[in-house]
């Protein structure tokens, strides 16, 4: 009985002591030996992003994308045509909401779709979220009578019309709701 | 030296608060801010004609500022492209409207780049503020 309960002591200050070399940097092995491990995406809290952002589309978590595209997409030449619309952004604003983006990029996350999205992504730091890998394989069964042909969906662009929880970052199958057709089960 | 930490911490905290803040505003004091760089005192019937102005897109069609905000002032309007509902630009029936001159700005610079290709001007501003506060 005492031996079990040195052994489980022992088994703590282990964990708890790779737990703190983990935290101290962000590679694959500190991701690998790290408690921190979290479901889904880091949701949103930044109030900023929220109203530049958000008032004209979905506010998609920086943990979507790499801060290679963040900084891509957020310069100002590239909001001017924000795919097409103008989404000039006062310089302040702009610094501001890089640097919130840059933060919580999908490399700095330990949540495991920003995982997912990063192992799929390799070096690349696509525009569009829509042109991650991993998101292309996620949507790949669902068919375009559901999405592009569906009036209340019309695009891979609108998490939240279909993904009920989005606004806080979770995107679990659990969670769909397409509209016109309900539920999504495989 | 945690002082002058904690002294660096709040200057950059409200450095961040400062970049989103609002600036409060009126209409009459919008038309006060756009007069000083206006020659002739603000037209609704001018505004009108440049709200309603049809201006080529690069995509062929014809833009106008109802292509967004929609025919009636005191109705929302929905994004061409994006669907997002615009609220009504009628201060009667949005008292949010014309209230904060930062957001102001940056719709003009956006919308005006957006439907004429080109920034408009003080005049333009208030001409434009000015049918729109007749709603």
């Amino acid at each position: 009985m005492n031996m079990v309960r040195m052994g489980s002591g022992l088994l703590l200050l282990m964990l708890v002591g790779v737990a703190g070399i983990a935290s101290a940097d962000d590679g694959f092995y500190s991701w690998l030996l790290t408690l921190d491990r979290k479901g889904e995406i880091a949701p949103l809290v930044n109030e900023t992003y929220k109203e530049e952002c958000g008032s004209c589309h979905f506010p998609y978590q920086p943990g979507l994308l790499p801060s290679g595209s963040w900084k891509k997409l957020l310069s100002p030449s590239a909001l001017e045509d924000h795919f097409g619309e103008n989404a000039e952004l006062d310089e302040d604003v702009r610094l501001q909401l890089l640097a919130v983006l840059e933060k919580s990029a999908a490399e700095t996350s330990y949540y495991k779709r920003s995982r997912k999205i990063m192992a799929s992504l390799k070096d690349a730091t696509p525009l569009r979220i829509t042109e991650v890998p991993y998101i292309q394989r996620a949507h790949h069964e669902v068919p375009a009578r559901l999405i592009k042909k569906n009036d209340k969906v019309k695009s891979l662009s609108y998490c939240d019309a279909c993904h009920q929880k989005a606004d806080k970052g979770i995107y679990d199958d659990d969670t769909v709701s397409i509209p016109g057709h309900g539920a999504w089960t495989w | 030296m945690h002082r002058l930490l904690l002294t660096l911490l709040l200057l950059l905290t409200s450095v961040t608060v400062l970049a989103a803040a609002k600036i409060p505003t009126s209409l009459p004091k919008l038309f006060d801010h756009y007069a000083a760089d206006s020659a002739q005192p603000f037209d609704a019937e001018r505004g009108k004609a440049l709200w309603l102005k049809q201006n080529p897109a690069e995509d062929g069609k014809m833009r106008d500022c109802t292509t967004c905000h929609g025919d009636a002032l005191d109705q929302s309007g929905k994004h061409i492209k994006t669907g997002k509902v615009v609220d009504p630009m009628a201060p009667s029936v949005n008292k949010e409207r014309y209230t904060d001159l930062k957001k102001v700005e940056k719709w003009f610079k956006r919308n005006c780049k957006w439907t004429f290709g080109r920034e408009c001007t003080a005049q333009e501003k208030g001409d434009i503020l000015k049918y729109l506060s007749l709603h």
